[in-house]
């Protein structure tokens, strides 16, 4: 089997799927009750807490655990909103973002908020001039994705956060779910205030993610009750998932350090091998993406048709965001990159691990040059 | 990068005359210890100062545990070169433009300690300085006040260039003058008080009186966690947990309900004396604070000192709330002090204490109870626990699941 579709989930590491059996085995008990075995957990979630602000290089404060990247995305948004909506109602954000951001920036419009969408160009980028000619008196926020999950584009979010420090009152929202552990951020250093993490992108159990809430940023929650996370977000914890993501997060790390140079190379071999293919487009950037995404198109091959015929061979990849891979069938992310119909509705995206290896690449070139040559023939 | 050495420049160390190097063998040695995770530094000590010969290890992270090291004034961040000129003025340029981004201004500041060099301090700061303007873009000299100095120190066996100042805790080296016994509560102001303590090279022992099972175990990991920070700074530090749950009870019984907490108090003293002996420490430090609560108003504590003749250290004595606040955010116990569990003062706290008791009444009233049985049966039940700052990770049982 190959797996191309790190991008949509990955497969949990052996180690931490260890380490959930034997957290619900053996620190099952709530963290929040007073007896020893609560308070035992308890010092368990302090100590990831502690590791995951270590590894971010964060506090501990600043770290809220969630149910996921879209919780935490939601938190982030409307949480902003809902508490600061007084000061402005006007948000800026870019047409590429994922669905989770997008459709809570839709729910917001309904609830009277003002969002501008920035255009992005070819290659799916928005420009730091561009935010900075959205600004109104009246914004509150800037949401922008680190890494874009269809295409593999890194947005200059680094840049923006600079700029946005002149302005102290407008908050700054990454969505780095696809980022971390292929493209490196200072987060302190570049201004941002906010920032969500997804547990299952990088080889973590399912369920759980985190949002970075950079210290004094206040926000409104979204799931009230208990006083869990400090008030920010209640419902008893998800112990296993926490803590099994602690370690998937200090795992990525080591091999975003070691294994680098592996995946960059399968990135390029992939690339270079589909630019000599006659029907093939790539669409993801060759130079500032992302080194685990390569999307292209196979103009006049349906992706289903070509995503099916790969499975069959054991390969696995996707057409685009597996979150909205069954709505409809033109990307609304290659759309806003301005290619036509025939492009946009013809995409597969490739996504790597640090897992798969050169080999795997070369397998992947051969399968598809033969699929796409038989399909040709029949869709003639 | 190619910042290679840290250099240790003491404070008020240098003012200790005869017994200086009592001090400095002292700062050696928690420097040594403290840097034992990075097995490829190496620590010479010279006249003036001390050297950090970095081989490799993160340079940031050394100075971040050396900012935790009292009897440090200041760090500086510096590379070695030989005393070819050619090559100072290159080490020079490099050294400044590793300073970051955002230096605009400099100057050169020449030291030369090995007076046989051909050019003298001030020919030196001339022609680094020129090299340097004439190599780097953007940049200016001000003499009075620039972003960056570039320190020239010519030695007789080498040149030491360095630019990046970080300021030290300050202080003296702990252990340097003997040890105290800290009453930690589990509140916000003793771990301060223990901090400042160790700030003036006193050793500290720390001792918590727990109540089971009015007090959980989580009061007491406060503690210990508490302590844990402190290690910090104070390197392997002993904690007494004083059984206490007979006392007060003991208290409740017997003394009336407006003067249970200075007697409370006052048995604690004459606890802490009791451990005080067995450990060879000379004084108590407690998080006492003019003002703050009941049993600190004046008359309170001239009773409650009543029991002991061993010096009370008291920190905080004059300080404000908010300045405690301030200081614990900044050594790190804060957010550990104000976890939500109740402690042995709080479990018992009468509605109304007496807020200007005397000795008379307190001698009165402990003459009801068997203050000799208590203590002893406190003392030799008292659990005695090490904490130390290397070895917090190797004990640590989470370990594996993270």
């Amino acid at each position: 089997m190959i797996y191309f579709d790190n991008s949509a989930t990955t497969k949990p590491f052996p180690e931490v799927l260890q380490t959930y059996v034997t957290v619900s085995e053996k620190y099952f008990a709530n963290p929040s009750s007073i007896h020893r075995l609560g308070g035992e957990v308890e010092r368990l979630i302090t100590k990831a807490r502690q590791q995951i602000a270590e590894l971010i290089e964060a506090d501990p404060k600043e770290i809220v655990f969630t149910s996921g990247g879209t919780e935490a995305n939601n938190l982030a948004i409307k949480g902003i909103a809902i508490l600061h909506e007084a000061r402005g109602k006007h948000i800026v954000t870019t047409e590429v973002e994922h669905a989770s951001c997008y459709e809570s920036f839709h729910q917001l419009e309904k609830n009277g908020f003002d969002v501008t969408y920035l255009p992005v160009d070819r290659n799916g980028r928005i420009s730091v001039d561009d935010v900075e000619r959205a600004l109104r008196s009246d914004t509150i926020l800037v949401s922008v994705m680190h890494v874009n999950n269809e295409l593999g584009t890194i947005q200059p979010v680094q840049a923006i956060g600079k700029h946005l420090q002149q302005y102290p009152k407008i908050f700054f929202h990454v969505d780095n779910v696809q980022a971390i552990g292929k493209v490196p951020l200072k987060y302190k250093q570049s201004g941002i205030d906010l920032c969500s993490f997804s547990s299952h992108k990088f080889h973590g159990p399912k369920g759980v993610g985190f949002l970075y809430i950079r210290e004094g940023v206040s926000l409104s929650p979204l799931l009230t009750g208990g006083t869990h996370e400090r008030g920010l977000r209640a419902g008893t914890e998800n112990v296993p998932g926490i803590i099994g993501m602690t370690k998937a997060l200090r795992m990525i790390l080591e091999k975003s350090r070691s294994e680098m140079n592996q995946m960059k190379e399968l990135n390029s071999f992939v690339r270079e091998q589909l630019t000599t293919m006659e029907s093939v487009f790539i669409n993801t950037p060759k130079e500032n993406s992302a080194p685990h995404i390569v999307n292209f198109s196979v103009p006049g091959i349906k992706p289903e048709v070509l995503i099916h015929a790969l499975e069959d061979k054991e390969i696995y990849a996707s057409t685009k965001s597996a979150c909205s891979s069954k709505s409809k069938a033109v990307s609304r992310i290659l759309e806003a990159t301005g290619h036509d119909y025939e492009r946009a509705s013809s995409a597969i995206r490739i996504s790597f691990s640090f897992e798969n290896t050169l080999n795997e690449g070369k397998q992947f070139i051969e399968v598809l040059t033969e699929l796409i040559s038989n399909l040709k023939k029949v869709m003639r | 990068m190619i910042y290679d050495h840290i250099i240790i420049r003491y404070g008020e160390l240098s003012l200790k005359g005869k017994n200086r190097h009592i001090f400095v063998n002292r700062l050696k040695e928690t420097i040594k210890k403290k840097l034992k995770p990075y097995p490829d530094v190496q620590v010479n000590k010279t006249f003036d100062r001390m050297d950090v010969v970095l081989n490799g290890e993160p340079h940031f992270q050394i100075i971040e545990k050396l900012q935790e090291v009292f009897g440090i004034q200041g760090v500086s961040l510096a590379v070695k070169c030989s005393l070819d000129l050619g090559e100072i003025k290159e080490t020079a340029l490099q050294a400044l433009k590793e300073a970051g981004s955002e230096v605009k201004t400099f100057k050169v500041t020449t030291k030369r300690n090995f007076k046989q060099y051909p050019q003298d301090s001030q020919e030196l700061n001339h022609i680094i300085g020129g090299f340097v303007l004439k190599n780097s873009e953007g940049i200016t000299v001000d003499v009075h006040n620039p972003d960056v100095e570039i320190k020239v120190e010519i030695k007789p066996e080498a040149t030491f260039i360095s630019c990046l100042d970080f300021p030290g805790a300050g202080g003296l080296p702990i252990g340097a003058g003997g040890k105290a016994m800290l009453m930690l509560s589990g509140g916000i102001d003793s771990p301060v008080a223990g901090y400042l303590t160790m700030k003036r090279g006193i050793r500290v022992e720390m001792v918590h009186f727990h109540s089971p099972p009015f007090t959980s175990e989580r009061a007491r990991q406060k503690v210990e966690d508490l302590t844990k920070v402190l290690t910090r700074y104070g390197g392997t530090i002993r904690l007494h947990v004083v059984p206490f749950t007979d006392v007060q009870q003991a208290i409740k019984k017997q003394i009336p309900d407006n003067y249970s907490m200075t007697i409370m108090r006052r048995l604690m003293m004459r606890i802490t004396e009791r451990l005080a002996a067995q450990n060879d420490a000379l004084a108590i430090t407690t998080g006492e604070n003019l003002g703050q609560v009941a049993s600190q108003t004046l008359p309170s504590m001239h009773t409650i000192n009543e029991v002991t003749n061993l010096p009370i250290i008291r920190p905080l004595i004059t300080m404000d709330k908010l300045e405690i606040i301030d200081l614990s955010h900044k050594i790190g116990t804060y957010d550990i002090s104000i976890r939500p569990y109740e402690d042995c003062c709080t479990v018992f706290l009468p509605s109304a204490p007496k807020t200007k008791p005397n000795r008379d009444k307190a001698n009165r009233f402990e003459r009801n109870m068997d203050i000799e049985q208590l203590i002893e049966k406190a003392v030799e039940n008292t659990e005695t626990v090490y904490f130390t700052e290397a070895d917090e990770e190797k004990k640590d049982d989470f370990k594996n699941l993270l």
